[in-house]
Parts: C-alpha cells; structure tokens; sequence
C-alpha cells in the first residue's frame, strides 16, 4: 500500500509538471460536456420569418354572411415563430437570399376573399405565399418541417373560429336571442320558442288546422333536438383527434438535470479513461514497469493506483463541474451522499476500462487515441433513445453500450441527482460488474505488457 | 566484471533478465548470492518528467529505505550528480540519465549489479565517464555484470567474458583467454584487428 502512496504522489507531480496537459486534459472534457449540454437541454430556437401581411386591414372572415371578429392573424402565427415583419415581397425575398430569415410567409391581399368564397358557389383556393431558401438538405428539412407546422396550426385556429361561429348561430336558430346585422339587433324568434307558441295555439284551432300546425311543431322540436346534436360536432370538427398522452414507463427526471448528467458523465469519463490509460502507458513509455514490477509494486497495486488517480481526479473535477453547473440550475445538495457514490462507482469502472485500454497499447499517445476513438463514440450511442433508430438497430446499440461503462455511468449519476426514474441500484450493480470485468482483464494485459 | 557479449538476437538481454528475476528459464535453475540483484535495463528506466532527486526518492521510498533522503544524497555523490538534483531528466544528456538509470539500480544496494547494454548511445566521453563510474563500483565490492555487442568494450572491463550467440554459450573465461580462442580457432583472421578476427571466430563455430 505504502508503493501505491508514492506512485500516487508521483504522479500527481508529473501531472503537475505537465501543465498544459492537466489544462487540456480537464478544460478538453468540460468543454465538450457543456457543448452536449446546451445542444440537449435548449429546445430548437423559435425560426425567424419573414412575414409580410398584404390583407387590407379592414377585410374580415365572412360565415353566412356575417363577418368573424378580427382573427389577429400576425399576433397568433408570432406566437410560434419569431417574425420578422417586412413591407413588401423585395424585402421578404431580400431577408431570405441572405439567410437572415429560415423563410417568408406572405399573406396574399385576397386571401380573406378566397376563404369567403367557399360559401358561395364558386370556391377559390386560398393560398399563403411561403418564400424559402433551401441551400442544404438539412435546411430545406427543417423549414419544410416548421412552415408544415406552422399552417397546420394557423388552419386549425381558422377552423375553430368558424365551427364557434357556426356553434353561435346553431344556437340562436335553436334557441333564439339577438343577431346583429349592421349596428341594428334583429330578434330571432329561434325553434324553441316557436315550437312553444305552436304548441299553445294548437289546441284553440279546428281539428283539420290542428293536425297540419301538429306536424310543423313536431317538425321544430325533431329539427332543435337534431341541430342540439350537431352543434357539438360542429366544435369537434376543427380538431376531431384529441391527443390522450398516458405515460406507461421510463419516468425520466427534468431535461436540465439530465443535460447536467450528461455533461458531467462525459467529463468523468474523459478524465479518467484518459489519465488511467495515459498514465499506465507511461509507466511502459518510460521504461519503469518492469523495474516497478520486480519486487518494488504488484500488477494489482500499480493497476489499483492508477485506477485511484483518476478516481480521485474525476471526483474533483465532476464535483468542480457540478457546483459551476449549481450556479444556472438548482440541485438537490440533499443527495450529495449519492453524488459521491455515484461518482466513485462510475469512476472506478471507467478507470478500469480505461486500464484496459492502456494495457493494449505502447505510447501514450497511441493509448489517448484510443481513448478518444473508444469514448466518444460510446458515448453519443448511449444517448440514442429507443425509438430513434430501427429496432434491430436499438437492440445492437443496447447491447455495445452495455459491455462499456459509459451508460450505466450516466443512468447512476442521473439518479443521484434526481429521484425520478428508475433507482440508482440498478446502475451501480452494472458498473460493479463492469469494474471487476475490466480489471481481469487489465491484469491479463498486464502480463503481455511485462513480456513485450 | 563480467562481461555478456555477442552478436544481436544472442540473448544477452534474456540472460540478464532472467538472472534479474523478470524473466523465467525455460529450463535450468539460477543461484543467486545472498543480498539483492540490481537490475538496470537498457533503456533508461526512470521519469523524465521528475528531477534526478525526486526519481532517487521514488525509488528510495519503494525500496522501503528507513531513510530515504539519505540514500538519495548517497546516491547523488556516488554519480557525482549533487548539483544537477533539481534538474528534469529529459533535460540531461544519454549519459548523465543512464547515470542516474545505474543508481536507481544501485538503491537496493545489491550484491550484483546487472547492467544491460549500459554504454548503447553514449558518446565517447559520455562512455568513458560512465565505465569510470561503473568500475569505482566493482572497486567497492559490487559484482557487476554487463552485456554489450562492443568486443573492446568488453575486453577492456570485462574481468570475465562470456560469449553468446543464438542463445548458446560459446566461451566462458577471461579475455586474454577469448584472444587465444579466437587465434587458435580463427588463424586465417589471427593478424587482423581483434573485432574482424572475433567476428571470424563466430562464423568458425556455425554463427
């Protein structure tokens, strides 16, 4: 125990001696952390449009007639993109050219006509003029994407304030009440009351009148019932499908916390991959480990003080990221007890693959190489959520991302920082098994590289 | 001074390592004299990245010395080291590093010191300086035995030569001996310059 002391110490000298590299070996990491971080936890920006409204101001919806309220079309389509609002199509074309609007939404001047002529019997096709960049596959996705979206909803909002219109109406022709038609109030009698008035005159009428007026009342109740019925349909046929989103499993903590975990994961895994693999490299580097080895320290104690410096090491600089993190989102400093385990477990089963690793390579920098080619990849297929890709293609991620620390690293250390989703026992068992797996086979390795 | 010499891929280094406990014979047994064997590989095996003091204290330290400052001070004289202790290895010439290689070697204090091709890559006075200091040692009572390729090197520290090649032992005696072997077995070779004639006698014995 006593060589491992000393090798420790060591160590930490010569990681000290090395400035730049002890920089880059931490600022490396966290700068590529808080990179995953912002990409995950920040929703895609709101796009800016180009809009340009060219309906003259006054001009209204008309159903049956009747002209809908003001529809505030610019401030409901600027609720979900952030407009740009121009003054004419060279501008709108101008602002999308140049790439400083994804695209350009262009209300057309007889839009509101071509809406109002589908009551009549000859129907226009109303249209929205949308002007769009496509300079690459990816940007002609996305606004294909967001102006698809955004129609959809601006013809929903259409939708509903015609079916409430036609709701309005239904009701006063069912019940009855006041209709306004150019600043005077008309009276509308409405089938209720009709079917009441009927009712009551019926009985002071002859027979042969009786049975005809009979006939009209029954007609009035038949027709306010059925319209009674057709006005909820009505509502419903701007939106017939209702979303019912009942979750089942996979109760998942808040995004900001798991973008947390995933920037701290990448770190500790970074950190210490690449200090164990780097460092036992350099014990065959300089020459030291059969010297070491002949009596001075064990196999199992030089991998063990390796493992030990980037545990150690990974833990201050996980913790450093988590207080500087602890700045912009609160976390439970109640489950610090299981941050540390968390850390500690996921730090030990990646120092042992990370041991693994610089077993099976001869320079340092063959071995940081392999580090990075190994680690990152890993890492960004521990991130695809089921469902993302094919499920053969899932089932081979599941099973890669398994056999590597990397995933149950970040399972354990997003249960210490949130108790929503599944516990934090479940990962640590799996690091465990990892950390045994992968110092056997660290220490195979061990004995090639005594005799290389 | 025993002097290992022979042509590469002799087995030299084998034979050290395996008298050094690194390595395992494949047959055979080693009897080693009481006290420690020192080992000093070939490359220098030490932290370039540490100063020489602070490569002797690690080495002091996981010897488990009783009092490992002063070893490394002992050891600082004894290389003639004591004003560059600070100093970072890398930055020390071939010689100066296999110097300190030899200490650290030397920190057990051995019996036998076993040295590997302890001269390859040193120049001239680099290697004068390092065989001044390896026979102050043997004068102190350390058997020192060292490998090389270089026949004079080996002639002239070598108190007992031994010669390998393709892992068979092909002399074991003192090096006026090796001349007389090598006139008696090479004559055709015997007025040329000892290195000529000493490569003929290896081709004479099938090498």
């Amino acid at each position: 125990m006593g060589g491992v002391r000393w090798l420790l110490l060591k160590d930490l000298q010569i990681l000290r001696r090395s400035p730049l590299q002890a920089v880059l070996l931490v600022a490396y990491p966290i700068l590529i952390a808080v990179l995953v971080g912002f990409a995950i936890s920040r929703g895609p920006e709101d796009p800016r449009v180009a809009f340009l409204n060219e309906v003259p101001e006054n001009t209204r919806i008309n159903v049956g007639g009747a002209e809908l309220p003001k529809a505030n079309v610019r401030e409901q389509i600027c609720e979900r993109v952030e407009c740009v609002v121009v003054d004419d199509r060279d501008e709108a074309r101008a602002k999308v050219e140049s790439g400083d609007v994804l695209a350009a939404l262009i209300l057309p001047y007889d839009l509101v006509n071509k809406i109002n002529s589908l009551s009549t019997l000859a129907p226009g096709v109303p249209e929205v003029e949308v002007l769009v960049n496509e300079e690459n596959a990816v940007k002609a996705e996305l606004v294909d994407d967001r102006i698809t979206s955004l129609l959809a909803q601006a013809n929903l909002r259409i939708a509903r304030r015609i079916g409430s219109e036609g709701s309005r109406y239904l009701g006063l022709i069912v019940n009855g009440g006041e209709f306004h038609l150019l600043g005077q109030a008309i009276p509308i009698l409405g089938l209720r009351a009709s079917a009441r008035i009927l009712e009551a005159v019926t009985p002071a009428l002859p027979k042969q009148q009786r049975v005809a007026l009979e006939e009209v009342t029954e007609f009035a109740s038949q027709a306010r019932d059925n319209l009674n019925v057709a006005k909820p349909l009505i509502d419903r046929l701007a939106q017939p499908i209702e979303v019912d989103k009942v979750v089942v499993g996979g109760e998942s903590p808040p995004l900001e916390i798991f973008a947390i975990a995933v920037a701290a994961t990448l770190t500790l895994a970074f950190v210490v991959v690449l200090l164990v693999a780097g460092s036992l490299a350099l014990e065959r580097e300089e020459n030291a480990f059969s010297r070491l080895t002949r009596g001075l320290v064990s196999s199992s104690g030089l991998l063990g003080e390796k493992v030990l410096l980037g545990v150690a090491v990974g833990l201050v600089v996980t913790l450093l990221m988590l207080l500087g993190m602890a700045i912009f989102v609160p976390l439970e400093w109640s489950r610090f007890g299981l941050w540390l385990l968390a850390i500690l477990f996921a730090g030990a089963a990646l120092g042992a693959a990370g041991a693994a690793l610089g077993a099976a390579a001869r320079e340092v920098r063959a071995v940081s190489l392999l580090a990075f080619m190994a680690t990152l990849p890993i890492a960004f297929l521990s991130l695809v959520p089921s469902g993302a890709v094919s499920p053969t293609v899932f089932d081979l991620i599941r099973y890669v991302t398994a056999i590597f620390p990397f995933k149950p690293a970040l399972e354990a250390i997003t249960a210490a920082l949130d108790e929503a989703g599944p516990g934090i026992g479940g990962p640590l068992l799996h690091l465990a098994i990892l950390f045994a797996a992968y110092a056997a086979i660290a220490r195979v390795a061990l004995r090639r590289f005594a005799t290389v | 001074m025993v002097a290992v010499i022979g042509p590469n891929g002799a087995g030299k280094t084998t034979l050290l390592s395996i008298l050094a406990g690194i390595s395992r014979p494949d047959e055979g047994e080693v009897e080693s004299p009481d006290g420690e064997v020192g080992w000093v590989p070939q490359q220098a095996a030490l932290y370039r990245r540490l100063t020489v003091e602070e490569n002797l204290l690690l080495f002091a330290r996981l010897e488990g010395h009783g009092d490992p400052r002063g070893s490394v001070e002992e050891m600082l004289e004894l290389t003639g080291l004591g004003e560059r202790r600070g100093e970072i290895v890398a930055r020390l010439s071939g010689g100066n590093q296999q110097r300190i290689n030899i200490a650290i070697g030397l920190l057990s204090r051995p019996a036998v010191l076993l040295l590997d091709e302890p001269s390859v890559g040193l120049d001239p006075r680099q290697r004068a300086r390092l065989w001044e200091f390896v026979s102050g040692l043997a004068g102190r009572g350390t058997t020192v035995i060292f490998s090389t390729h270089d026949i004079q090197e080996a002639e002239r520290y070598g108190g007992r030569v031994l010669v390998l090649a393709d892992g068979e032992s092909l002399f074991d005696g003192s090096a006026g001996e090796l001349r007389e072997a090598v006139r008696r077995e090479a004559p055709e070779a015997a007025d040329r310059d000892f290195e000529t004639a000493f490569v003929a006698y290896l081709h004479h014995r099938g090498h």
